[in-house]
């Protein structure tokens, strides 16, 4: 394994007296699947936050395979240095429709401002047309080819999911961020959307840090682990350690068990 | 790319910095001048405080329905109005037709009280404050409610913008309902017994209507505090400003709560309109804008959705209205001071939003995220 | 027993109508209007007019039937419409007989100043040439009531191609015979006025009965005609496509010339209200971008206009304490600098404004939604204070103001836009201004800068995420805005030639939101039909100047709970401002 893409290094995360995020390190290896697990309000998705921006941890650093320091930027210049993310509650711009939505994925890419916007010159024209063409080829590539005139709240849930993952890679990503990308979907949804992950690491080069509940999903896909458990990390290790992993297994298996009986 | 965040911050802080630092230089400008007398700077001090404990009266209407619609009710200041500008029609009668005080035998029960007590007997103008106080609490409570039953519910599920926007056209609509109906020129109101002239508080000369207002005021608020905190309708108050969702799934009638709100904060603006009215004599058609804004500033100043943090926020505003334009606009020696007088709350207003934007006490009530 | 006898339509509408009769006569607006007459028609045995203010207490007892009668309801079969019409009416009439008694016994005018006997003769149709009896009064009042109610209802069982046949022509007559006076000046100012007299309007204004019925004919053939596919439109449609844009381009070429020379054919006062709409439509377009676009609501946008037509005024005023710097200047370089005055106004005030956008952007611009509107209401009153305060005064003008401002030139040609024409010529001025608004509007829209407003507007964190810079993005909104701001500021100035501060007071921009809202946020189509509906028709009505705010504020509410996307809606925002699942209508 070559160079690790992102380096979380003791991130700690409060809010007010709760430890969301407690001194958590990781490494993310370039060009691999990494995931996340652990039960409900582990922190997962405010670990998410502090390496995208819209959280500022208050220890520890997150350090970017040639971007440098993550944790004190802005999500806007995060997203610049090529970080995307998706989100568990799928978040797209609803009443844009789908083209809209990856267009505005394309946004840092694009350089015309407020005159080149008014008066339109060659070079604008031409980029506007260059966007064109480079959404209607990632909604292909997302299969959404023939719903690029559709807004976004009619599609349907899985293609919503696939949509928000073309407004990620719209960004140019180098690392990419997905928030539980199963979440709600059947077997068979399921299934492709593994498939799917694999294919933006192997056709695109991309790492993949990815929160999942789904323990099929997980074990298939992913190379490395960290499970959290209560903000902390509780093992990492190769998706047969993990499963091997007394802790783990009474921690987060055990307990989830117990919390499913009851109904949650 | 640091540098265009640094930039917008600096920006602000720059903006923030001028501002302190010119109010700074300007008191002691002031100061080192002698300006006014120790006396005078009292007055102003007492003169902000009775006017602030009005403000922090209407902030709580703004605090407590933004604590559970997360709505600015922009058109509480024309609660306010409905309370104060209502009230004079009874209070001109009341005080000044000799019907109601003592000099004919129309009404025989009533008239032989007042005749028998004298119409500046305490009890007689206490039973007609309260008359007043009454009336005014009823036209403001009720246009606190049909507010929230025609304008407010039904967008209940709309976009944030939606209830703003309509809160705004309900306030003109509303303003110029008072020009309509009651007429568009200012009204004096009638002189009240006992309110004219001086008094001594522990040592501090006060107008009488300013003690008053401060006394009430205090009142009212004590009882608000217990509402909110030990009755049944206050649990579901906080309960509803938590989280509207779990609240009705406990079984919390969602709507009556916010009724309830809405009534208890009319309530609130209408007896800050009578006591208004009694301090300043005059009531006008738009008399509700200003107050109105202010108080918002105020709560937002104390922290919106805070009960607490609304009072302090309305006294420290006024004072700092009161004294401010003294102290440090005429060190840095600008003419006629006074007139920049609203200026200094919007100012004040800008200055908490960039450096503190949870106010001093910070949001409460159900704290929001994002 | 009480409730259910409450939630009897027949009785609801009657109260509504009825108490919103007696508020209407109340805050004034029924007598304001009672000078206007709509129709003038020879009826028992006299020459009778229906006024505007008659006709509104005849609409709401119509309504009240309507509204009770909803034809082949559930649960309300249709036979019973005309019965619970009637009713509704009766109900009505009875509260308008009440009120009417009330205060003929209670002299209201202590409380209500507008609560005059003439208002209670209106509302009671008693009085002048129906003076009587109080029983016949009341008898007759109770019959009317239920006949309009009856009318009402009536006109709810019509099958929806007449209504939809019948709308627009009463729609026309209503609208000619309100603006009978105004359609008369332009037609006097043509030369053409006496060709119309007598038939179609009368003398002291409102539209005669056989000009009314012709209308309504017309109306009403027009309405067949489309039903036929006899719209251009659709004549358009059946041409073949080279043919139809070549139609196409000489109908927009006929319509350009149409506007250029409708200031001409309307006169000065006309198009003096053609400016102002003009000038509002200007402050729309470029609210929009920022309301509309990027969904900040900013109700402080009067600053800016404040900003530019300062800037005007100071840098072209005789009266400027800036007069002699700039006397000096033009001195030393008019020979080479021809365009001195207005065209150097310009530039300098859509500057000023647009940086003071940007300026007062950067603090304010990290808040959202409800703070932002607030805190941006407060600038624009600082600015307003600053304007009046004695402290500015040597430079601003204090309450006073700026005279003197010079007036604008048409540009190589040297002539000044003053004196007797100058609305017209203002006009062009004004029509130019709002054509590059428009242009600059588009433009953006479907710019990489108008999808990440799109996106700020939809969702502010998740924008962020994407990688647009939130402050950067918000503040070239907010300055394009006050930009164009600045622009009208100047054409304000220049409209006046001299200016005030309370010219900026909160109601300038509470009236330009409103007419955002009306044309449909978003929407350019949209903000020039709120224009002309919300600046134009108060200026046309003069007796409605008192209850414009009161409709303002009416209208706001009204659109916000019925209609929240506008008149002419943005088809994204329309998707919007819908939560979720909402029919169009809420009842």
């Amino acid at each position: 394994m070559s160079e690790a893409m992102l380096s979380i290094q003791k991130l700690t995360k409060r809010f007010g007296g709760l430890t969301a995020v407690d001194d958590i390190s990781i490494e993310v290896p370039e060009r691999s699947i990494y995931a996340v697990i652990g039960p409900n309000g582990a922190g997962k998705t405010t670990l998410f936050n502090c390496i995208t921006g819209f959280y500022r941890p208050e220890e520890g650093a997150v350090r970017l395979a040639g971007g440098g320091n993550l944790e004190r930027l802005r999500p806007d210049e995060i997203a610049r240095l090529g970080v995307t993310r998706t989100y568990q509650n799928i978040r797209l711009f609803a009443d844009l429709t789908a083209l809209e939505n990856v267009q505005i994925g394309l946004h840092h890419r694009l350089r015309t401002g407020l005159v080149g916007a008014i008066l339109r010159p060659p070079a604008a024209r031409r980029e506007e047309a260059w966007a064109l063409g480079e959404a209607r080829r990632l909604l292909a590539y997302v299969d959404l080819a023939e719903e690029g005139d559709q807004v976004a709240r009619n599609l349907p849930y899985g293609a919503q999911r696939r949509l928000e993952i073309a407004r990620a890679l719209a960004t140019e990503p180098r690392l990419l961020l997905l928030d539980e990308p199963t979440a709600g979907m059947n077997p068979n949804e399921t299934a492709e959307m593994i498939d799917f992950i694999r294919r933006l690491r192997d056709d695109l080069g991309l790492t993949v840090l990815l929160i999942e509940h789904d323990m099929k999903v997980i074990m298939t896909v992913s190379q490395r682990i960290t499970v959290m458990d209560f903000g902390q990390k509780i093992a990492e290790g190769t998706p047969a350690e993990i499963q091997a992993n007394p802790r783990v297994i009474e921690a987060y298996l055990g307990r989830g068990a117990a919390a499913a009986g009851k109904g949650v | 790319m640091r540098l265009k965040t640094d930039l917008t911050t600096l920006a602000m802080w720059a903006i923030g910095g001028v501002i302190l630092l010119a109010i700074v230089i300007g008191s002691v400008a002031t100061l080192r001048a002698g300006g006014l007398s120790a006396r005078a700077w009292r007055d102003l001090v007492v003169f902000g405080l009775a006017q602030g404990s009005l403000y922090a009266l209407i902030a709580l209407g703004y605090t407590l329905v933004y604590g559970i619609l997360r709505m600015i009710n922009f058109a509480h200041g024309e609660v306010f109005t409905a309370g104060a500008f209502t009230a004079y029609f009874a209070a001109v009668p009341l005080f000044s037709s000799p019907r109601f005080n003592g000099r004919a035998g129309e009404l025989p029960l009533v008239g032989g009280l007042v005749a028998a007590l004298g119409p500046e007997h305490p009890v007689i103008v206490g039973v007609k404050l309260l008359l007043l106080l009454a009336v005014s609490m009823g036209a403001s409570v009720t246009v606190a409610v049909l507010l929230e039953r025609i304008a407010y519910r039904p967008l209940r599920r709309a976009p944030r913008l939606v209830p703003l926007i309509t809160a705004i056209g309900a306030s003109i609509f509303l303003q110029y309902t008072f020009a309509g109906l009651y007429g568009s020129n200012p009204q004096t109101y009638p002189d009240v017994p006992l309110l004219a002239g001086k008094t001594t508080v522990l040592g501090v000369e006060i107008l009488r209507a300013q003690l008053l207002v401060i006394v009430a005021a205090a009142l009212l608020m004590a009882v608000l505090v217990f509402l909110v905190q030990y009755t049944r309708t206050g649990q579901a108050m906080r309960a509803v400003s938590e989280d509207k969702d779990t609240a009705a799934l406990m079984g919390i009638d969602v709507d009556a709560v916010i009724v309830r709100t809405f009534i208890v904060g009319g309530a609130l603006a209408g007896a800050a309109g009578l006591l208004y009215a009694l301090l300043n004599k005059q009531v006008h058609f738009y008399m509700g804008f200003q107050p109105g804004l202010k108080a918002f500033t105020a709560a937002v100043l104390g922290g919106i959705g805070n009960v607490p943090g609304a009072m302090l926020g309305g006294l420290f505003l006024r004072l700092f209205e009161s004294v401010g334009p003294s102290l440090f606009l005429q060190g840095l020696k600008i003419p006629a001071a006074y007139q920049l007088k609203d200026a200094i709350a919007f100012t004040m207003l800008v200055l908490i939003l960039i450096f503190r934007p949870t106010g001093i006490l910070g949001e409460r009530l159900g704290a929001k995220r994002a | 027993m009480s409730r259910s006898l409450l939630q009897h339509p027949s009785l609801r509408s009657g109260l509504i109508a009825g108490l919103v009769t007696v508020f209407l006569g109340l805050v004034g607006f029924l007598s304001a209007f009672q000078d206007d007459a709509l129709l003038v028609g020879h009826l028992l045995g006299a020459n009778r007019s229906l006024t505007l203010g008659t006709a509104v207490v005849l609409a709401a007892l119509i309504w009240a039937g309507a509204r009770a009668a909803p034809a082949g309801r559930p649960g309300w079969p249709a036979p019973r419409g005309p019965l619970y019409g009637a009713l509704a009416g009766l109900v009505a009439a009875l509260v308008l007989a009440a009120f009417a008694r009330l205060g003929r016994s209670v002299d209201l005018r202590a409380i209500f100043p507008k609560a005059s006997p003439e208002l209670y003769d209106m509302v009671a149709f008693s009085g002048g040439a129906f003076a009587g009896e109080a029983g016949w009064e009341l008898l007759r009042l109770l019959i009317l009531g239920a006949a309009m109610g009856l009318l009402g209802a009536l006109w709810q069982g019509l099958a929806p191609r007449s209504r939809r046949l019948a709308t627009p022509a009463i729609l026309l007559v209503l609208g000619l015979g309100v603006f009978a006076e105004q359609f008369l000046l332009v037609l006097a100012h043509n030369g053409i006025a006496e060709h119309f007299r007598g038939w179609l309007f009368l003398k002291g204004g409102g539209l005669a009965a056989p000009g009314a019925i012709l209308v309504a004919v017309l109306a009403v053939a027009a309405g067949l005609a489309a039903e036929r596919g006899w719209t251009p439109r659709q004549a358009l449609a059946r041409q073949a496509p080279a043919r139809r844009r070549a139609i196409l381009s000489l109908g927009w070429t006929l319509a350009l010339a149409l506007t250029l020379v409708l200031p001409w054919l309307l006169g000065s006062y006309h198009s003096d209200v053609l400016d102002t709409v003009g000038l509002y439509a200007l402050m729309g377009l470029g609210l929009n971008i920022v309301v509309g676009f990027a969904g900040m609501l900013d109700l402080g946008y009067v600053a800016f206009f404040a900003l530019g037509a300062y800037t005007a005024a100071v840098l072209t005023s005789k009266e400027s304490f800036l007069a002699p710097c700039i006397r000096l200047v033009e001195g030393v370089c008019a020979e080479h600098m021809p365009l001195t005055g207005f065209w150097v106004a310009v530039p300098a005030a859509v500057l000023v404004a647009g940086l003071g956008g940007v300026l007062l952007g950067i603090p304010v611009l990290k808040m959202r939604g409800d703070y932002l509107a607030i805190i941006t209401l407060g600038f624009g009153e600082i600015i307003r204070i600053l304007a009046q305060s004695d402290w500015l005064r040597p430079y601003l003008g204090g309450s006073q103001g700026i005279a003197g401002i010079a007036p604008a030139t048409i540009p190589f040609s040297g002539i000044a836009v003053a004196g007797l024409r100058k609305p017209q010529l203002l006009f062009y001025l004004i029509l130019a201004a709002c054509l590059l608004a428009v242009f600059i509007a588009r433009r953006l829209r479907d710019s990489r800068l108008g999808r990440a407003w799109m996106a700020i507007r939809e969702d502010e964190d998740v924008a962020e995420a994407m990688g647009i810079h939130l402050v950067m993005t918000k503040l070239m909104a907010f300055g394009t805005g006050a930009a164009l701001a600045g622009l009208a500021g100047t054409l304000f100035g220049v409209k006046l030639t001299t200016i005030y501060p309370h010219s900026f007071a909160l109601l300038v921009s509470i009236n330009i939101l409103a007419l955002i809202i009306v044309g449909g946020m978003g929407s350019i189509a949209g903000v020039m039909v709120g224009a002309l509906v919300l600046v134009g028709l108060p200026e046309l009505l003069r007796d409605f100047q008192d209850f414009r705010w009161m409709a303002f504020g009416a209208v706001l509410v009204w659109m916000m709970l019925n209609r929240p996307e506008g008149l002419l809606p943005d088809a994204e925002r329309r998707r919007e401002l819908r939560p979720e699942g909402a029919p169009a209508a809420a009842d």
